[in-house]
């Protein structure tokens, strides 16, 4: 209740600032950003974030369960543990590094996004099937499940709360990160952020800034609903 | 039947942690694996359900290889029950139970009827239970979920593997006696592992010791106590191997029946004059239609002279109740500091008179039937 209180004081203030800078009449000696002009860079916002979020699902689910297979475990240590080091490296710098290589443009940003997306879903993927207490994969198997029904009716079921909290942490980095993704070519609301940095007017920065945090707080929330959804029920607290 | 011959297990790394163990498990006998960690116990068990392959040897269940049948179809008609219990926090305590029934495709109604059956044979009541969640349920209540849940299927046979060893002392008693008397009722092939040798002698018909991958002893829990076979199986059954023999035994086996009794209502003269005749300090005192009221003592006759056995009787008198074990009325015995205590039955009534002296005798009994060794030299 009270996490729900501060969400809706949280997100109107964004809104009500977006608003109140888009009414006023001009900004030192420009424009604000119309309606219209926030609108169609929210979409496109949410569309790099959508493609790249979908690719990183696509492939740190699979990749995270597989090297918890028997015979793909050697797999797991390098492939997890690159996961958990690439996710210190800072957001720009994952972005810059990405631009020489894959030049500039909207796919070069969206894969940028996408690696740094990826992290966050395929480590709790992983993390969510192998810390499945032994003991209950024991039974399933001394009662004569066989690995299929293992993986179906106890390992995704249990895991999968796990994954979600995965996919939602992962989304609401990339919403951050994705005001970044303007600088090797990619669209969305940072680049009203960076006009503002440009013509150093604080209240351009805020127009672009305001927005992509909302975003990020009903995504979340959004997000968090579906998670309890996912949830099998006898794993609910209280 | 299962049937293990010379069978043994080498891992990768070369450990050998079981050297070639040969022994039978009769149909409806619960044979408990007894040893001390890593004495290969839990191995050989995992390796009748195939969930350690076996390296040498065979294992016959009802004169089939095991390792020729389905290894899913196998664990499928052996109950697994362990000590960490492992139930599905994301089924109910009903699709738990049912988790077997469900591989075998049975039908809805049919699994809800065979949980609500199990949930009673557990002495759960399943119109509360059936629906929980295990996290909702206490330790002890999760561990019968789990052996109602190895039962789901009604397999002939059952694996368990320290069901009772991560449950208080008070509650795991209480299971233990549960579970026994279900088997009684159900009659199941049970290998049973533990490292507690208590629990071994309480459970088990049969007992296989085992130390470092080699089966040492495989006998009844009895004799295990009375004839250890060598100073490793007398160091594991610890000393005090007498008590536990006492406890093997049932009050019933040891006393006297129909002792001499007085009426509570008899004058004191002719009880002195019966204590004489019998040679003996004391007298039970029961009322009519034989219910144990007291005792009275030679002293106590003396002193008061005259009046009625109420006068001078001792009503405060402990007693052992008839099908208790020997171990328990040993102990009614030292509390009270007396060496006779009468038995009863579950109405008050007596039944029989248990001394001290008879004790002795079994005990006695005991060292002499160790193969001709003398009590233990001190080292």
């Amino acid at each position: 209740m009270r996490r729900r209180i501060v969400l809706i004081i949280l997100l109107s203030i964004f809104i009500g600032v977006t608003i109140w800078i888009t009414e006023m009449g001009s900004l030192k000696y420009m424009q604000p950003k119309t309606y219209s002009d926030i609108g169609r860079q929210t979409w496109n916002h949410l569309k790099m974030v959508g493609i790249a979020e979908l690719l990183a699902i696509g492939i740190g689910v699979p990749l995270g369960i597989f090297v918890t297979r028997p015979g793909l475990k050697k797999f797991a240590t390098p492939i997890v543990g690159a996961a958990n080091v690439g996710q210190t490296i800072p957001s720009l710098a994952v972005i810059a590094i990405m631009a020489p290589i894959l030049g500039y443009g909207f796919n070069s940003a969206i894969i940028a996004l996408f690696v740094y997306s990826l992290l966050p879903v395929l480590r709790n993927s992983y993390a969510g099937i192998s810390d499945i207490d032994p003991a209950i994969i024991e039974s399933a198997k001394g009662m004569g499940m066989s690995r299929t029904q293992i993986a179906w009716r106890i390992e995704l079921p249990l895991a999968r709360p796990v994954i979600m909290a995965g996919i939602r942490t992962s989304t609401v980095i990339c919403v951050g990160t994705a005001t970044l993704a303007v600088l090797v070519g990619g669209e969305g609301l940072g680049k009203i952020i960076l006009t503002g940095l440009y013509t150093q007017i604080p209240l351009l920065i805020v127009q672009g800034a305001a927005p992509t945090a909302a975003l990020a707080v009903i995504l979340d929330t959004l997000l968090g609903g579906f998670e309890a959804v996912m949830t099998p029920r006898g794993l609910k607290k209280g | 039947m299962i049937k293990l011959e010379n069978v043994k297990k080498v891992y990768q790394d070369g450990t050998e942690a079981v050297k070639g163990v040969t022994f039978e498990i009769k149909e409806g006998e619960l044979c408990v694996l007894l040893g001390p960690s890593g004495c290969g116990k839990t191995t050989t068990m995992k390796m009748i359900n195939r969930l350690i392959p076996i390296t040498e040897g065979h294992i016959y269940i009802d004169g089939t290889d095991n390792r020729e049948m389905d290894e899913n179809e196998l664990r499928r008609e052996m109950g697994y029950a362990i000590q960490e219990i492992g139930l599905f926090p994301h089924m109910t305590v009903g699709e738990n139970i049912a988790t077997v029934p469900t591989l075998k495709k049975w039908s809805d109604e049919e699994k809800k009827e065979r949980a609500r059956n199990l949930l009673n044979l557990m002495g759960m009541d399943p119109d509360e239970f059936i629906d929980k969640y295990p996290s909702e349920l206490s330790g002890g209540q999760r561990q019968r979920v789990g052996v109602a849940r190895s039962l789901g299927a009604d397999p002939p046979i059952m694996l368990m593997d320290e069901p009772f060893g991560a449950i208080d002392p008070i509650t795991r008693d209480r299971l233990q006696d549960e579970f026994l008397k279900i088997q009684n009722e159900i009659q199941k092939t049970i290998v049973f592992v533990t490292h507690d040798i208590n629990e071994a002698i309480k459970m088990g018909d049969k007992v296989a010791l085992l130390k470092e991958g080699k089966l040492i002893q495989y006998s009844q829990p009895a004799e295990l106590l009375a004839a250890p076979k060598n100073r490793f199986v007398r160091d594991f059954v610890g000393s005090d191997r007498t008590l536990k023999s006492l406890r093997l035994m049932k009050v019933d086996e040891a006393m006297k029946e129909s002792p001499r009794v007085v009426k509570e209502d008899q004058d004191l003269e002719s009880v002195g004059r019966i204590m004489e005749e019998e040679g003996v300090n004391y007298l039970i005192v029961v009322e009519n239609g034989n219910k144990l009221k007291g005792w009275i003592n030679r002293e106590d006759v003396e002193e008061t002279g005259q009046g009625k056995v109420t006068d001078a009787m001792v009503t405060d008198t402990g007693a052992a109740e008839i099908g208790t074990n020997l171990a328990d009325a040993l102990t009614v015995m030292l509390e009270r500091d007396v060496a006779n205590i009468p038995v009863v039955d579950g109405n008050n009534s007596l039944r029989g008179l248990l001394t001290f002296n008879d004790l002795q005798g079994l005990i006695g009994e005991t060292y002499t039937e160790s193969g001709g060794k003398h009590p233990e030299v001190p080292r």
